[in-house]
């Protein structure tokens, strides 16, 4: 009896000490440099009555965080679009977005309509695109000039020099380079498994080539900027950066295209400050809110001519990088349907395991 | 009714520690047991069966990684000992008193910074444009950079400067504890260096050694970041792929089985440690 | 030379510094075979050092050591046949009694069968045959004592080295230890060389005592020569029991030299020592409480060649055999006196008047300034 009591009393104080001061707080799950102070400073401004707490993390980790709680814990998070589907479908983390509240008009339609497609369940959508921006390549152009196509990582000539990042990416982008199309793989799971088998020989037989996998943009940077290597898969942002600090250094889109990331805004299901939520969403969709932001971020918001706001230097880099025809053949990310991820995994847990090189 | 108060003070004492092992320990673990008793059989639902265990055996990426982890740490747990033994006893016994406390301080140092900081500190000495790889150039006795980094022995070098202080801490403690009158005696009964050292040193720190050697080796195969940031493109961890399964696989189920078995697979691992050592857990991280 | 083989440790010259500090100052010795010999000195004053100095541990800075006539000077501690039982006794804590005795045996090589034999044999001479595979945690007090001999006598050593070993017990134990040490000394037949800061562990175990105080050695010598003839105020006050004054010399006659204390007490006391004493010179006199006779004031005159004072009794220190009074003469000073306290009416009681008679003859007076 008296044991149930003092239960009771210890939850309700941990549950009444999480609840409390949460009422004009926006909790915000998203990634490194996607809440830029100024931002943040300039939004409680206009917003006096509400607090921003900023998490940074990263898709997978998003979604496990989520997952542990049901949804709870942040009001507002931005995975990136292919990551909305499956993981809705399997844990319930994410409650529909009321559209009427979001400024839709002002974003590209491409993309909203991409992100749509990809995040619609029984009739509900559950996200609308923030930012977007592509994986590719990036070398420096004077020690290796002919990196074109994501299987140019893996050319002999640049043994010891290149470096990619051991994700599903990769394994996407190779699959390209050898002429197939694994987002079509996608509805026929044994066809798929097939290709990765492939992909995955490939890249086993690469490993003699790489110098190491990166982990994260600062040891890419590091590695690239030092000249230990000379070309790598990367994003297209940290790429820009580093085109600032060494003008040889350029991103590459892939001969079969850039393959293409968008950032979302999701609401979790048990999100406590919807309305702080779609105030903050339509805040940084406002155009110069939007320099800033891609300021921070290096990626291109998903407004209608976002590209023309970007922070200058950032566009010098883009126009650097991006031609017409790059842009026309970029290629969206689909949408992760369940048992993918974990066929995903396993191959590239059987990549890093084998002793190729 | 002294009794009572007297025991309900015992009780009032004993409550924060019970309540932190069963709240902190012991909850999570049932509950990571029966997470990892879930099989998925489609989304949102589960049955009950040992698929994930199943699964861990049949893929021998696994299991190989469990042994190539467990056998890398018990390499560091050895190196760990083996620089460790004769720090610990310069400062335990030969140091005075003074320089002991700043030796110890200076053991300390490491742990000061984050894991993170330190992993980055061994990049920056190891990398192929990193200090060491230049100052070779710089001499001249190579004519390019040499990468020291990713690969086995940066990792095993990592780890061991990361444990070593938990090696050195319960060797001096119980190096400490032994009168110089007893190495004298070792000697003076006719004992040579050697002699010394096998019969009356190493016997005498074995609980220190055995402490030492426990808490290392459970370190070791617990760590994450450094493995994952000095180790190489073949060099994976087993920690790596609990987060892999949890994190970037959403598969908690075969997550949590992976971090049970390695709680198990340390354990009895260092059961068999403390066997073939003759030790108790009770005698050896108790009493240190 | 030729009787060189007759001592087994012989110091020369010895002499130790630590930095600026002298901590064993030129001191020099030889102890014949088979002898139970002590070094007594209050602690710090270099005994130890002078141990270690002969176990290997630390380097004479100047002089000689000789086992068995030959220089061990460059002979390492673990091959010197000295063996030494600690302060503490460092038994091996984490092996058998067994153990701890083959330890050494097997040190020097001997055999599986050999160290049997040795350690059984050994283990029967301490009268603790039984206790082979008791672990070291499990023995009393003086079960461990008997243990470190027993460990270094299965190794035969030319000389016993045993520093203060019985510090750490209580009186009872003490006491009974001091015997069976002195038996065990004859039994073995071994070189004891024993270290103590209590005199009457050195008087009671020794055939002779070396007196050490600030790294010298004040005089060596039997007991019973320290006791009764010491050559220094200092041997004089550390060994045994004294009443101890400082004073005067006012005369110096023919049956002793006329004192005067500076409390003010007039004793006749016998020279002692090699400093010569002349009137005007400062003195220490010291007493030994069983020479004085304290008795009930009388009309019988005082003996010849005799100290006679009267006082009071101040108290009376009960102790059975060692009884004492301790009685307050007229100018306040305090001496005290061996009694007879037999529970009878004549025994002496706080306030009583009384007298006390003690020889010339044992009135020692040194020169002041050695001490």
């Amino acid at each position: 009896m008296k044991l149930r009591i003092l239960l009771v009393g210890l939850l309700s104080t941990t549950a009444f000490g999480a609840a409390s001061g949460s009422a004009e707080t926006l909790r915000l799950l998203t990634w490194g440099s996607y809440a830029p102070d100024e931002l943040i400073q300039k939004f409680e401004e206009r917003y006096p009555d509400i607090d921003v707490e900023v998490t940074y993390s990263n898709n997978e980790e998003m979604i496990a965080k989520l997952r542990a709680t049901g949804g709870a814990g942040f009001d507002l998070a931005q995975p990136s679009h292919d990551r909305i589907y499956a993981a809705q479908l399997e844990y319930g983390i994410y409650k529909p977005l009321d559209l009427s509240q979001i400024d839709t008009d002002v974003m590209s339609p491409v993309h909203l309509e991409a992100v749509k497609t990809n995040a619609t369940l029984d009739g509900k959508v559950y996200a609308v695109p923030h930012q977007w921006g592509t994986t590719g390549l990036m070398a420096d152009i004077t020690k290796a000039p002919d990196v074109k196509g994501w299987d140019d990582l893996c050319d002999p000539a640049y043994t010891g020099k290149t470096s990619m990042r051991l994700r599903r990416t990769i394994l996407l982008g190779t699959a390209f380079a050898m002429g197939e199309d694994p987002f079509a793989a996608y509805s026929d799971l044994d066809k798929y498994q097939d290709l990765l088998d492939r992909v995955a020989d490939k890249l086993i037989a690469c490993k003699q080539v790489i110098k190491a996998y990166w982990q994260g943009g600062d040891d890419l940077s590091a590695m690239m900027l030092s000249g230990e290597i000379v070309a790598s898969e990367t994003w297209d942002s940290t790429a820009y950066k580093l085109y600032d600090q060494n003008q040889n250094i350029v991103f590459i889109p892939p001969e079969t295209g850039a393959l293409t990331w968008i950032d979302t805004f999701a609401i979790p299901a048990k999100g406590e400050a919807d309305d702080a939520a779609y105030k903050w969403i339509n805040f940084v969709l406002e155009p110069e809110n939007v320099t800033i932001m891609s300021g921070s971020t290096g990626a291109i918001a998903a407004v209608k001519g976002g590209a023309d706001l970007l922070p200058e230097d950032k566009k010098a880099a883009v126009k650097a990088s991006f031609t017409e025809a790059d842009i026309e053949n970029l290629k969206f990310f689909a949408n992760i349907p369940p048992g993918v991820e974990d066929m995903e995994g396993k191959t590239l847990e059987k990549i890093k395991a084998a002793t190729g090189g | 009714m002294t009794r009572d108060a007297k025991r309900l003070s015992l009780i009032l004492l004993f409550a924060p520690f019970a309540l932190w092992i069963l709240l902190l320990i012991v909850l999570p673990h049932i509950g990571m047991v029966a997470l990892s008793l879930r099989e998925k059989v489609a989304p949102r639902i589960y049955e009950f069966g040992f698929g994930n265990y199943i699964d861990f055996l049949n893929e021998p990426i696994y299991w190989n990684t469990l042994l190539r982890t467990a056998s890398m740490s018990l390499l560091v747990t050895a190196l760990a000992l083996l620089i460790g033994f004769p720090i610990a006893y310069y400062i335990a016994k030969i140091a005075g008193r003074r320089a002991r406390g700043a030796l110890f301080l200076m053991c300390l140092i490491p742990l000061w910074v984050s894991d993170l900081i330190r992993a980055f500190g061994w990049i920056l000495l190891l990398r192929q444009t990193g200090v060491i790889s230049s100052l070779l150039v710089w001499s001249g006795m190579t004519d390019e950079g040499i990468e020291f980094l990713y690969n086995d022995a940066a990792v095993i070098v990592g780890l061991v400067y990361t444990v070593i202080l938990f090696m050195i801490v319960p060797l001096v403690s119980t190096l400490d504890g032994m009168g110089d009158d007893m190495i004298e005696a070792g000697y003076n009964l006719g004992g040579g260096h050697l002699t010394v050292l096998r019969r009356i040193i190493i016997p005498y720190a074995m609980p220190g050694i055995v402490a030492g050697c426990i808490v290392t080796f459970m370190l070791t195969a617990g760590s994450y970041l450094t493995p994952i940031l000095l180790g190489g493109k073949n060099s994976s961890w087993f920690t790596e792929q609990i987060y892999n399964q949890f994190i970037t696989r959403f598969n908690w189920e075969s997550g949590a089985a992976f971090g049970f078995l390695l709680l198990a697979f340390t354990s009895i691992t260092v059961w068999l440690g403390l066997r073939l050592s003759g030790q108790s857990l009770a005698n050896t991280v108790a009493r240190t | 030379m030729t009787t060189d083989d007759a001592f087994d440790l012989e110091c020369l010259g010895i002499c130790k510094d630590f930095g600026a500090f002298r901590a064993v100052d030129d001191v020099s010795f030889r102890i014949p075979s088979g002898t139970f010999f002590s070094i007594l000195g209050p602690s710090g004053c270099g005994k130890t050092t002078l141990m270690r100095m002969i176990a290997g541990f630390e380097t004479p800075t100047q002089g000689d050591i000789l086992l068995k006539g030959r220089s061990v000077l460059s002979v390492p501690p673990n091959r010197r046949n000295v063996k030494m039982v600690f302060q503490h006794l460092a038994l091996f804590p984490m092996m058998d009694v067994y153990e701890n005795i083959a330890y050494g045996l097997r040190c020097a090589g001997a055999g599986k069968d050999e160290i049997a034999g040795r350690v059984a044999d050994v283990l029967t001479r301490v009268a603790l045959p039984d206790l082979a595979r008791r672990q070291i945690h499990q023995l009393s007090g003086g079960q461990k004592q008997r243990i470190a001999i027993a460990r270094c006598m299965a190794l035969n050593p030319d000389v016993l080295l045993l520093d203060e070993p019985l510090g750490a017990l209580d009186l009872k134990l003490r006491e009974a230890m001091k015997i069976e040490l002195k038996l065990l000394q004859h039994q073995f037949d071994t070189t004891f060389v024993y270290i103590t800061h209590d005199q009457s562990e050195a008087l009671v175990m020794s055939d002779y005592v070396a007196v050490m105080n600030a790294g010298r050695f004040e005089q060596v010598g039997r007991p019973e020569e320290l006791y009764h003839a010491p050559k220094t105020a200092f041997v004089a006050g550390f060994v045994g029991d004294s009443n101890r004054w400082s004073g005067r010399a006012l005369e110096v006659r023919a049956d002793g030299i006329k004192v005067e204390t500076e409390a003010g007490l007039t004793v006749v006391a016998t020279a002692f020592g090699d400093g010569a004493i002349s009137a005007g010179d400062a003195v220490e006199v010291f007493v030994r409480p069983e020479f004085i006779a304290a008795t009930r004031p009388g009309p019988d005159a005082a003996a010849p060649g005799g100290n006679t004072h009267s006082g009071t009794v101040d108290s009376v220190l009960f102790n059975g055999a060692n009884s004492r009074v301790l009685v307050r003469s007229p100018n306040g000073t305090m001496i005290e006196a061996d009694v007879v306290v037999t529970g009878g009416g004549n025994d002496l009681h706080e306030g009583d008047p009384v007298r006390l008679d003690w020889p010339f003859a044992q009135t020692m007076c040194f020169a002041a300034g050695g001490a």
